[in-house]
């Protein structure tokens, strides 16, 4: 076990496993992503409160899921490199931070695009919108530091810093809602008890959750490859590999 | 166009904000992969002009 664990973590074997993973889950992503839209914007029934446009669900509960996972990939692939040094970490990071702001300003958007014909506005401070908005400033906080420090190793530790200070963020965000009083409506899913949504709702949405997690591997894999090539540049598997993509 | 089509897309009378949400997040989505797989082939780009520099380096 710890010998597997060991190899996986080793540049070249994580290379290699991230180019033999990233198109099977982009199809599994993509097969999820057509039920889940069947399932939310035909089989769905609308909402006895809010009529269709509850169906921004379907793409608004995912990004934001989303948007808290990947800080937690960034952060915890950041501890691990801070603790015990591991390349492969400070570029998962690295390869996590501009997939999290995307899906992080996604979240936001499609909030925006909800919040105003339920609440009549686009945008209120409270809680929950500011503090997924503060997490949008650390993930770009992050991606400056990258680009700020020319040494990659010295690069990765501050932004490593930043992203585990910045970790208390998400347990604020999950329970904003519950904290203090706002408009945004409570949790829906991941709350004691069962969820407060009737079965053909909550299918589509699982299966949108599914997708959207599957891509975020697929995406995660494909960019973790360029970070591994850039941070073993002179290793011989590298200049091999390059060769190879040469003569294709 | 059918009727239950347009009923669709009008969503109730909220098909702007629907398909916005869904739009951009199509836009995104795909834009994603766009860009991590651009930015694989410009990494290897660069990669394979240092490596021929090196080696011509290693020859003089």
């Amino acid at each position: 076990m710890i010998k597997t664990l060991h190899k996986y973590a080793s540049p070249m074997h994580f290379h290699a496993l991230a180019r033999a993973w990233s198109t099977p889950l982009l199809w599994l992503a993509a097969a999820l992503f057509v039920t889940g839209l069947v399932g939310g914007l035909v089989l769905a029934p609308a909402d006895y409160q809010q009529g269709e446009s509850f169906r921004i669900i379907y793409v608004h509960v995912p990004s934001a899921w989303l948007s808290m996972f990947a800080y937690l990939v960034m952060a915890g692939a950041g501890a691990t490199s801070l603790i015990w040094r591991v390349k492969l970490m400070d570029a998962l990071a690295r390869a996590a931070a501009p997939l999290g702001a995307s899906f992080t300003a996604l979240a936001l958007a499609t909030g925006s695009l909800w919040g105003k014909p339920m609440w009549g506005t686009w945008w209120v401070w409270d809680a929950r919108l500011t503090s997924e908005l503060l997490l949008l400033f650390l993930y770009l906080g992050y991606m400056a530091l990258q680009s700020a420090i020319d040494d990659r190793r010295a690069a990765a530790r501050a932004g490593a810093v930043l992203a585990v200070v910045g970790v208390v963020n998400i347990p604020i965000i999950h329970y904003s809602v519950e904290w203090w009083s706002t408009l945004h409506q409570p949790a829906t899913i991941t709350r004691l008890g069962a969820p407060a949504m009737a079965t053909s709702m909550l299918i589509p949405l699982l299966l949108m959750a599914l997708a959207f997690q599957l891509l975020f591997f697929a995406l995660l894999f494909i960019r973790v490859r360029s970070e591994l090539l850039e941070f073993e540049q002179r290793a011989s598997w590298v200049r091999e590999l390059v060769r190879q993509a040469d003569s294709r | 166009m059918s009727a239950t089509l347009r009923e669709f897309f009008a969503m109730g009378g909220y098909g702007f904000f629907v398909w916005s949400s869904y739009g951009l997040t199509a836009l995104l989505l795909v834009g994603n992969l766009v860009l991590a797989l651009r930015r694989e082939r410009r990494v290897l780009r660069e990669l394979s002009t240092r490596v021929s520099v090196g080696a011509e380096h290693d020859a003089a």
